[in-house]
């Protein structure tokens, strides 16, 4: 089951933390790809350490045109296909409403929201060649249930969940899904700057008692990208440890 | 018949799997050939290939017959 092989993937923020599990999940079963991230740097140490034949495409999600260009090199380094788009890269710059500045606002819209737009945009077209899709955004519990201090990056995430629905219902004829999978508190970088304080307060809202880790989404965002998954479209998988139950 | 106007016809054949010969110049591809609006994207996806054209957003909205087509076509092709 679940079995990727022949498959071509790309992933963003694939260099992160949530992002590298996802991009391990989908190679260890056999899928190539291509996996994106903002530092060139960084991006290609880690496609060495995937080894195998992926290609490593740094690209600047907030530059609308270099976004329009990322799915194109894709196709074109992956041997003209692309069977699976990932849209995991995120970004986050909290503040309260009242003190948020225009640019907090617009940077994380731009990053989470309108990039993993013209992604699609640009996927569906070899996709619907290939009467064969699957994108999976990465959105997050906070684009459920709100969060204080979040209000860009919770409608960010709750944005994509509205576009995902969309474009399933736009999609679904030509065998193309189109979901979401919603992480709870994982451990990345992310969570790891939060104070200790907020951390326990955190830990003590899941029932599950801990703290999920990257390999709990890739699994979830494997299930989603295999052909078994192909009459799951237009949803979100929750992975949170029981945190919200929707 | 134009080598554009066969060509069109194949390829509207081949993705609508309609009968050749509904396939007039003045059939519509929404009311005449039962195409959807995802089918008019694939459609101008095929003929951009086939011909080597680009067929803009609000060029693509003005082309409803078969003759739209080709007449877009034999006006834009090198």
């Amino acid at each position: 089951m679940f079995d990727l092989t022949g498959m071509t993937a790309l992933v963003t923020g694939a260099s992160g933390g949530i992002g590298s599990a996802i991009a391990e999940g989908l190679a260890a079963q056999g899928a190539r790809l291509a996996v994106s991230g903002s530092n060139a740097d960084k991006l290609e140490r880690f496609r060495a350490e995937l080894g195998g034949d992926h290609v490593a495409l740094a690209c600047d999600l907030s530059d609308a045109a270099a976004v329009d260009a990322l799915v194109p090199r894709a196709v074109e380094a992956l041997g003209g296909k692309l069977d699976v788009l990932v849209n995991n890269a995120g970004v986050t710059r909290d503040n309260l409403a009242m003190r948020m500045k225009d640019d907090e606002w617009d940077q994380v819209i731009r990053v989470n929201l309108e990039a993993a737009f013209r992604l699609v945009r640009a996927a569906a077209k070899p996709m619907m060649k290939a009467r064969f899709g699957r994108v999976i955004s990465i959105t997050s519990v906070v684009g459920q249930t709100g969060n204080p201090g979040q209000a860009n990056y919770a409608a960010s995430k709750a944005g994509l969940v509205g576009l995902s629905k969309a474009l399933a219902q736009e999609l679904a004829s030509r065998n193309i899904t189109v979901n979401c999978v919603a992480p709870g508190f994982i451990r990345s970088a992310m969570t790891d700057v939060l104070p200790e304080a907020q951390k326990s307060a955190l830990l003590g809202r899941i029932p599950a008692g801990d703290l999920g880790r990257g390999e709990d989404i890739a699994a979830a965002v494997v299930y989603l990208a295999s052909r078994e998954a192909g009459y799951v479209t237009g949803q979100t998988l929750h992975v949170n440890g029981g945190m919200a139950m929707v | 018949m134009s080598e554009t106007a066969d060509r069109v016809k194949k390829i509207v054949v081949e993705h609508l799997g309609v009968e050749a010969d509904k396939v007039t110049e003045d059939a519509s591809f929404i009311d005449d050939l039962g195409a959807d609006s995802l089918d008019i994207v694939e459609l101008v996806m095929a003929f951009e290939e086939e011909f080597g054209v680009e067929i803009p957003d609000d060029a693509a909205e003005k082309i409803s017959t078969v003759k739209d087509a080709i007449t877009y076509i034999d006006e834009h092709k090198g």
